[in-house]
């Protein structure tokens, strides 16, 4: 069956599952360690499955074909890169669950079935080998999300629960039809043979923007990003990690599942569309972030533009732009799903997210303030943490493809910079503006494990991205000679120089000095 | 001869035991009610066992008046299952203010005698007899409650538009006679195979009419909220349930039987009507306060999901209607369930919309199966009400439709609205007043039943009634 002898990722939904129908009956207590015993036990089962994927061995691992579900099979099997993704979550949902623990207050146990469902949810969404068994993965994901923010959010709640349920419904619906079509063509609705075939170019256009209107709403990129801000500043703390640091992710993986490998030539057909959204989305949410008054949502704005260089990055059409638009994206899970948490630390002593109400942190609480600035020069793209080298990444190659959105990119780390350490000039510099902010306590021993879990890997994947990178490295080898033949002509026109041979060993570093240029200068 | 009485054996063990219960009733009086609903429900069992074409393919009776396929089989043991369930609501429903009158059943089987004739019909009279004993035994339901206005309004109103409606089937039928000089469903599609006549057409547009009232397609669903509105709680179950399997069993054996080589004629009408119906039914609910009304915007909703598949004109186009149907008679059943159940403490039922806020803190089962149905009826997976949906448009693209789907499932969206609103009172909103406990055992089973199959567990289920469905669609070419 596969390296494991039994079905991993079978047990790694149906497992989060059952643990969430047994906490609708538990008492509030009970209900809180389950859940939490119940995602360890799952993240040590993730550890089993990343230690157990080889490398460089089949693109497919892990496969199983369980069922027959009528019009679909229950078929499951993971590449490096959803290796990665899963793990991303994996490592997410203890997280959400600690974040949770004494903040949410009230019906307990089901808030902690939805966590569970959640999680049961998105892994099947990066496991799935069927492209309909995905769809109902992928839109399950509605359900819980919609009660999590409806139940538990702020005070505006409802109109952010409509809002994320309707848009995202919208969106995947279209791409439904795109789905049932393609499977009527291909005859099969196996993920695997999908990817390669090749379907006539001018239906291309049309699958590839129903596929389009799902991934761009749930990415999302401007301007069908308006749903995000909501959902993010009402949802409790940990659907703000979850949402921004997976479910996000669930855009940037359907490009590079669906779109790219399926649909080469519209894509490149298309680049247009891609890289013309991407870069109003970096300048303009940017730009918005910089006049935020509430911290979260002030994330929120800086979550789209950093996806704007996941879409940039995946449309280079090379290795480093769809590599580096790869480790944004598990880059952004951790660092933003840290700075909600972040902000959710302060939020539950003071109960607002008014940047204004805060100020002079370092002094009372020291630990916090240095955790903080970590992940802020991660988001800003510091070299030596997580952000820095899938940035620099996707600006390269996207130099490659394109000079012009290399240049508007990399304005948006200036601006990201600008916008992220103002914040934390604000909230932890100076002194004190307000007694109660100034008498708030440092991090418990709970959060203090949280944020420093997280810490943890954000420099580990800056510092040796090669972990990360090594699993996905073949899945983008075969996602790039799928798409090769449809690559746009990049304006860069990157030549390799006549270097004395003893001196580079490493090909194509003629180009990395050109955009690292710009792309320091943010820094 | 014998052989077709053999193949209407359902029929004609219907048709005694109705007139004995109606006997019984009349000597044994309005307290034989419940005896007379378990005996009903044994009938249909009964009947259920013989019907043909579940075991063999079975047959043609009375040279074509009468079909008794694997079509016929599959339709007929639904609306066996919805008639059983509505007659076991109604029990307990009833049963409450001692105002359950034996007859109740005994109307119910008269309509399901109806249905049957509807669903086997191979000729536009035994057509027009079975849906005419519906009719007429439903309009006598919907007004059940003699004491109440608004069932007596409701029955009078369903009246008067079904006279029309059946004015209109009948006007159709003589056109169609007259322009193909037959009634059976054989003869007339020999009569349009050279071709459409203006007549005929006109033929076609009136029949199609007269069935659309019964489904309560758009444009001849007005008289579906009233109607739902008044008539008692179990019988708008009813009418929900069985009659829309029926009614649209016989909608597509019309078209693909009688009308199979003027499909390019009537596939504009019945994609006009589906498209007005998924549209109207979704706008239509969204102000709506009063859970019944809500109830019968979905189902209009839901016949023109259902009227996509039998748009695609094909085999898989009928396989997907048949099991949508078969899908939507267990959720709205077990929707209907769920309101029958919504009753204040001093026993009288409640139908407004408010009465569901904070539903899950109070009754938090109830409130988890309403929420499934809901979501179910949005179509939304893991739940099963997304697999109907996902073989309807699957049909219709398979037919080259892709435009058809693509707006039909652009349209579930506005529907989608109003169920996850019903989801929001019920979460979101703070408790009102706790409904009375039920002590109805049997409502308790049925509900966790339909909640099961609605349930991802259903999904175990999908390939063996695909299967089942496409076998029956089989016996139509």
């Amino acid at each position: 069956m596969n390296q494991l002898g039994f079905p991993i990722l079978t047990t790694l939904i149906v497992l989060p599952l059952l643990a969430a129908i047994v906490c609708l009956y538990l008492s509030a207590h009970a209900a809180r360690w389950l859940a939490l015993v119940t995602t360890f036990a799952l993240l040590a089962l993730g550890v089993l499955l990343w230690a157990n994927y080889q490398i460089g061995g089949a693109q497919w691992q892990y496969t199983e074909n369980l069922a027959n579900l009528g019009a679909f099979r229950w078929a499951m099997g993971i590449d490096g890169i959803a290796l990665m993704l899963i793990m991303l979550t994996l490592f997410l949902m203890p997280v959400c669950i600690a974040a949770s623990w004494s903040s949410i207050e009230h019906r307990i146990p089901e808030y902690m079935a939805a966590f569970l469902l959640m999680e049961a949810l998105i892994i099947g969404v990066f496991a799935a080998q069927d492209i309909f068994l995905f769809y109902i993965f992928f839109e399950a994901g509605l359900i819980p999300m919609y009660l999590i923010i409806g139940i538990w959010g702020g005070n505006n709640r409802i109109y952010a629960a409509y809002k994320f349920f309707l848009y995202t419904l919208l969106g995947s619906l279209l791409m439904l039809v795109a789905m049932l079509w393609m499977v009527n063509h291909a005859g099969t609705s196996e993920i695997p043979v999908l990817m390669r075939t090749d379907f006539p170019p001018e239906a291309q256009t049309w699958l590839w923007l129903a596929f389009f209107a799902s991934f761009a709403v749930k990415m999302p990129m401007w301007p069908v990003h308006t749903w995000l801000p909501d959902a993010h500043v009402q949802a409790p703390t940990a659907g703000s990690i979850i949402l921004a640091g997976v479910l996000l992710k669930l855009g940037g993986y359907g490009f590079v599942r669906f779109s790219l490998p399926m649909f080469p030539e519209a894509s490149s057909l298309l680049i247009w569309l891609v890289f013309g959204l991407s870069m109003v989305a970096v300048v303009y949410t940017s730009l918005v972030a910089l006049v935020q008054r509430d911290m979260k949502k002030l994330i929120a704005y800086s979550s789209v533009a950093h996806m704007a260089f996941v879409t940039i990055g995946l449309f280079a059409f090379n290795r480093q732009g769809i590599e580096g638009a790869l480790i944004v994206m598990l880059s952004h899970g951790l660092v933003s799903g840290a700075l909600f948490l972040c902000v959710g630390v302060i939020y539950d002593r003071l109960h607002t997210r008014e940047i204004d109400r805060y100020g002079g942190l370092a002094n009372n609480m020291p630990i916090y303030s240095v955790l903080l600035l970590l992940f802020t020069m991660a988001a800003v793209g510091l070299p030596g943490t997580s952000g820095f080298v899938g940035e620099f990444l996707a600006l390269i190659g996207s130099y490659a493809a394109n000079s012009w959105v290399a240049f508007v990119a990399t304005t948006g780390i200036i601006l990201g910079a600008a916008y992220m350490l103002w914040l934390y000039w604000r909230v932890v510099y100076g002194t004190s503006r307000n007694a109660d902010a100034a008498a708030m306590p440092d991090l418990n021993k709970r959060e203090l494990a949280s944020l420093g879990a997280i810490a943890a890997v954000v420099l580990w994947m800056g510092v040796y991205p090669e972990s990360f990178l090594a699993p996905m490295r073949d899945d983008v080898g075969h996602l790039l000679a799928r798409i090769e033949r449809a690559a746009p002509a990049g304006d860069a026109q990157l030549q390799r120089g006549a270097a004395p041979a003893a001196q580079s060993p490493h090909g194509g570093s003629e180009h990395a000095p050109a955009a690292n240029t710009p792309a320091e200068g943010g820094h | 001869m014998i052989d077709s009485f053999a193949l209407i054996l359902p029929e004609e063990i219907l048709t005694v035991s109705s007139i004995i219960l109606l006997l019984m009733c009349a000597w044994m009086g309005d307290k034989s009610g419940r005896l007379i609903t378990w005996l009903g429900v044994g009938a249909l069992l009964l009947a259920a066992i013989w019907v043909p074409g579940i075991s063999g393919s079975g047959g043609i009776a009375f040279d074509g008046l009468f079909i008794g396929d694997r079509f016929a089989a599959f339709a007929k043991i639904l609306v066996y299952i919805g008639a059983a369930v509505a007659m076991l609501m109604a029990m307990n429903w009833f049963g409450r203010d001692k105002d359950f009158r034996a007859e109740y059943p005994v109307l119910v089987l008269f309509a399901t005698i109806g249905m049957g004739m509807m669903i086997s019909a191979g000729d536009l009279l035994t057509l027009y007899v079975g849906l005419e004993l519906l009719s007429l035994s439903s309009y006598v339901l919907a007004s059940f409650q003699r004491t109440d206005t608004r069932s007596a309004e409701a029955g009078l109103k369903y009246f008067v538009l079904g006279a029309l409606a059946s004015g209109f089937l009948l006007y159709g039928i003589s056109l169609l006679y007259g322009f193909t000089g037959s009634t059976l469903f054989s003869g007339v599609a020999q009569g349009l195979a050279d071709g459409v006549s203006q007549g005929e057409l006109f033929g076609i547009v009136f029949v199609l009419a007269g069935i659309a009232f019964k489904i309560s397609a758009v444009p001849f669903h007005m008289w579906t909220p009233d109607v739902y509105e008044g008539a008692p709680s179990p019988v708008t179950a009813f009418f929900a349930s069985a009659p829309k399997v029926a009614a649209m069993a016989l909608m597509v054996r019309v078209t693909f039987e009688a009308m199979g080589p003027a499909t390019d004629a009537w596939r504009q009408i019945i994609i006009f009507s589906a498209l007005a119906s998924t549209i109207l039914g979704g706008v239509a609910a969204i102000g709506q306060r009063n859970i019944k009304r809500l109830l019968a915007y979905s189902s209009i909703n839901n016949v023109g999901f259902a009227l996509i598949g039998v748009a695609a004109g094909t085999r898989e186009g009928a396989a997907s209607v048949l099991f949508y149907m078969a899908v939507y008679l267990v959720m709205t059943l077990g929707t209907f369930l769920v309101v029958l159940r919504m009753r204040g403490e001093d026993g009288k039922p409640i139908e407004s919309i408010e009465s569901l806020s904070g539903l899950s803190r109070t009754r938090p089962g109830l409130a988890l199966a309403l929420a499934m149905f809901m979501f179910s009826l949005a179509g939304i997976p893991p739940l099963l009400g997304f697999m109907p949906k996902f073989f309807v448009f699957e049909a219709a693209v398979a037919a080259d439709l892709t435009w058809l789907a693509a707006v039909g499932i652009a349209t579930s969206v506005i529907g989608a609205y109003y169920y996850i609103k019903i989801v929001k009172i019920m979460y979101f909103d703070e408790p009102a007043a706790a409904f009375a406990k039920s002590d109805d055992h049997i409502g308790t089973g049925l509900l966790l039943v339909s909640a099961l199959f609605v349930s991802p567990l259903g999904y175990g289920l999908v390939e063996p009634i695909m299967s089942l469905s496409r076998n029956a669609a089989g016996s139509l070419f």
